[in-house]
């Protein structure tokens, strides 16, 4: 082995590595592979102290040029939030109608909302707004606060029956049977004049029935139960109900009924989000 | 590497003597690195050069003014011929508009071009890399200019050889002057691509270009240059896979160059004085014409290699100098493995060494007729049949599809949250997110209307008015128009369980019509 173990074939000289009878050649490097080595060799040193490197106990070097990912995503938030503000202004300074009206205004302020709304409302209104019971739906056709712009964005803000807002939405239906207003067989007289006003099974109306509903329901829930925006009553005489359109379920709300409450969002959520809230709901299908 | 106890010394009878050489001795020590060797290529002249100037000609010819070729498509489109517009996601190919989405031409494309590089690489071999290849036609363009400021290969190697002086300060500062200039231009052809050319033109000049304009001319100035000019062969031989790849598509009927040693050998220099001694001799004159002229630095008589590009240089050189020696052409010549085999087979005999005489005619000198030539009839064969088969029937098969795209297209998604609305008449609403996809640089009125669902009623989010019929819908031109599209059906209507039904748009100028299917949904009560 001591002298150079040269390959028959090429002439060149092999590293004397051998598998299964094939010798590794001892070919020089190209050059400009040599160099190219060298220079990622010197890169990757100049890498390491411009950039946050060499792992220290606690954190890393920083690097000269002062580089974090976390400054990064900063800059990036604040340009996307620059890149927003003038519309966010716009929306701030627009009446809810007139977002309406501008279609890259509106379409916007439906993104945001659409992500507020996630946030804030589907917890009561479902992910797709479409309540349950209880929770109104708000693709459909029925507000019981009114479903124009202005009304929607005034729930909003204001919510219903909230506590923390003098100017919230505020109704209380009266506890017909727990406060012996009616009695028992009334309510059912009563509960089946309003199921017939929309064909629910059972419904049933009767000259009792129109008395009692006249004396009892019509002042806040209109005279033939269209109901009442103003004041906040529902409309009977449709197939949309908040608390299930069954006989049954009718008779409990007229002897004990529920009372949901929105909390006002006005407040917590600034101006500008609730009209971009309201330009979102408005657009589900249902706004007037 | 040490031979131990090899001998003893008669004085210190302790002391061993080893039989080794330093490993690392100054002698041995191999260099870290090899520096490239130069290589200053002759010019050739023939039939092939004729050929390459050519393919250059038209190759360099279709990549400058490709971009500059108008073709218009009315008002509403760009009137280039041939565009990628990045910003706007389209692609313009003279009369075809490629959108995104239908990118599987592209890949068409690709496949093509991979059974194209069979067919081609069985066929006739490594051709583009000898004539096609911008490496190769770039390095070619790059020799022109060199040839033109510092001579040819005699010349070059003097003035390269020769002390730093004015006269070749001022050549290589002219040479490298040039070759910059065409790297820009090369690089400054490329992005006219991807923008308007006149106007990119012009705001590349005031200097109202964006930057990534700058940026790409600089990066394909400094490739073109590097490649081109200072790194030229090496490219090919070690930093391309396409030699490789192609190396392994290469079977015994595809055409090499080839030198046809078998008439060649033994080559001798002094013919005249080895014929009086009674030796046999070839027809290779050993004059090295075919060694002089190549770009790759390499000498063909050693065979097929790597490196060799197949540019078929050396055949023009062999050619001119057989010609002058009043011999047959084709010492150097476009061959398959096979037919070279048969002439060597033909050539030997029984014997191991190659006896000119079996080859020549003894009185004329003239290549005897059991000779094979190679000619179209070699490298024709099942395997080329399939591949030019294969080719076509792609083709085909993606000139149908071209022919029978729709210019009008529509997407269909139900909502599925809500997946119906109960309305207070009892009515139920579905909601749609609808796109019709107006594929045309025309504006068009289409109209959208429903296909078996009784009763229904249409209406779009954004206004209008609710409608049993057809809605009449503008589409611009080559944009997508998204609608939110509302269907009601009535309580008297309603189904019993969700309906399939059809959305269809129109367009009532040229009857083409397209529809999507989707369903109904109705509340589980109301089934």
């Amino acid at each position: 082995m001591s002298s150079k173990d040269i390959d028959q074939v090429t002439g060149v000289e092999t590293t004397g590595h051998e598998w299964d009878g094939i010798k590794e050649l001892n070919n020089p490097l190209p050059r400009w592979w040599l160099w190219t080595f060298y220079g990622c060799i010197v890169f990757a040193l100049g890498y390491t102290v411009a950039f946050p490197a060499w792992p220290m106990i606690s954190s890393a070097t920083t690097g000269v040029l002062g580089y974090s990912s976390r400054a990064d995503l900063d800059t990036d938030l604040a340009a996307a939030k620059a890149a927003q503000g003038d519309l966010l202004t716009r929306v701030a300074q627009t009446p809810a109608a007139d977002i309406l009206k501008d279609d890259a205004l509106a379409r916007f302020a439906r993104a945001g909302g659409k992500s507020l709304f996630k946030v804030y409302c589907s917890q009561c209104h479902g992910t797709g707004a479409t309540g349950s019971v209880g929770y109104p739906n708000l693709n459909d056709d029925e507000w019981i606060w009114g479903g124009s712009i202005e009304q929607i964005e005034a729930t909003i803000s204001h919510g219903a029956r909230s506590p923390t807002d003098p100017d919230t939405h505020f109704n209380v239906m009266p506890n017909f049977g727990a406060d012996g207003i009616l009695t028992t067989p009334q309510i059912d007289v009563v509960a089946r004049q309003v199921a017939s006003l929309s064909g629910i099974k059972g419904g049933e109306a009767t000259a009792e029935g129109a008395q009692l509903f006249a004396d009892n329901c019509a002042s806040c829930h209109g005279t033939n139960g269209e109901g009442m925006i103003a004041l906040g009553g529902p409309s009977l005489n449709d197939q949309v109900w908040l608390y299930q359109g069954t006989l049954d379920a009718i008779r409990s709300q007229i002897q004990q009924p529920r009372h949901g409450v929105m909390p006002a969002w006005g407040t917590r959520l600034g101006e500008t989000a609730v009209k971009q809230l309201a330009v979102y709901v408005h657009g589900l299908g249902g706004g007037q | 590497m040490t031979t131990q106890n090899s001998d003893t010394l008669a004085d210190t009878p302790d002391a061993q003597t080893y039989d080794v050489e330093a490993v690392n001795s100054a002698t041995r020590r191999q260099p870290l690195y090899a520096p490239r060797k130069k290589i200053f290529p002759r010019r050739a002249s023939g039939q092939f050069r004729r050929f390459k100037w050519l393919v250059m000609l038209v190759t360099l010819t279709i990549y400058y003014v490709t971009p500059w070729i108008r073709w218009d498509r009315g008002p509403f489109a760009p009137d280039q011929a041939v565009l990628v517009d990045l910003a706007n996601k389209r692609f313009y190919f003279f009369f075809i508009e490629i959108w995104p989405q239908e990118f599987y031409y592209v890949a068409g494309m690709l496949v093509m071009a991979g059974i194209g590089l069979f067919l081609v690489t069985s066929t006739v071999g490594r051709a583009w890399c000898g004539y096609a290849c911008p490496q190769t036609v770039w390095v070619d363009l790059y020799l022109v200019v060199e040839r033109a400021i510092e001579g040819d290969r005699n010349a070059r190697m003097k003035l390269d050889a020769g002390p730093w002086s004015a006269n070749k300060l001022m050549k290589r500062v002219a040479k490298h002057g040039i070759w910059l200039l065409i790297g820009v231009l090369t690089g400054g052809a490329w992005i006219f691509y991807f923008a308007d050319a006149p106007t990119l033109l012009h705001d590349v000049v005031t200097l109202h270009a964006p930057f990534v304009a700058y940026a790409t001319i600089a990066l394909l100035t400094a490739t073109t240059y590097t490649f081109g000019g200072l790194l030229r062969e090496q490219v090919c031989t070690y930093m391309c896979p396409w030699p490789r790849i192609q190396g392994a598509m290469l079977d015994e009927h595809s055409l090499t160059v080839t030198y046809n040693d078998w008439r060649g050998e033994p080559r001798t220099r002094h013919a005249k004085k080895a014929i009086a001694e009674g030796k046999p001799v070839g027809d290779c004159v050993d004059c090295n014409a075919c060694v002089v002229v190549c770009p790759m630095g390499i000498d063909i008589r050693d065979g097929q290699q790597l490196e060799c590009i197949t540019c078929a240089l050396c055949i023009d050189a062999c050619d001119d100098v057989m010609t002058r020696l009043g011999k047959e052409r084709g010492l150097i010549s476009y061959a398959t493995l096979n037919d070279y085999n048969r002439n060597m087979a033909l050539a030997m005999g029984t014997g191991k060494v190659i006896q000119p005489s079996r080859v020549r005619d003894q009185l004329t000198g003239r290549l005897v007729d059991a000779v094979k030539r190679t000619d179209w009839r070699s490298i024709v064969r099942p395997r080329s049949l399939v591949y030019l088969l294969v080719l076509v029937l792609i083709g085909l098969g993606m000139l149908t599809a071209l022919a029978l795209r729709s210019p009008l297209s529509l997407n269909v998604l139900h909502d599925r949250n809500p997946l119906y609305v109960e309305l207070r008449d009892g009515a139920v609403r579905n909601g749609y997110d609808v796109k019709v996809l107006n594929m045309t640089p025309q504006p068009r009125q289409v109209v959208l209307r429903l296909e078996g669902l009784p009763g229904a009623t249409l209406s779009f989010a954004d206004g209008g008015s609710e409608t049993a019929g057809p809605i009449p819908v503008t589409l611009e031109p080559d944009k997508v128009l998204p609608l939110r599209l509302y269907i009601r059906v009535g309580h008297e209507a309603l189904p019993s369980s969700p309906v399939p039904f059809r959305i269809v748009v129109e367009d009532p100028a040229t009857g083409l019509d397209r529809s999507v299917e989707s369903t109904f949904e109705v509340p589980e009560q109301r089934r």
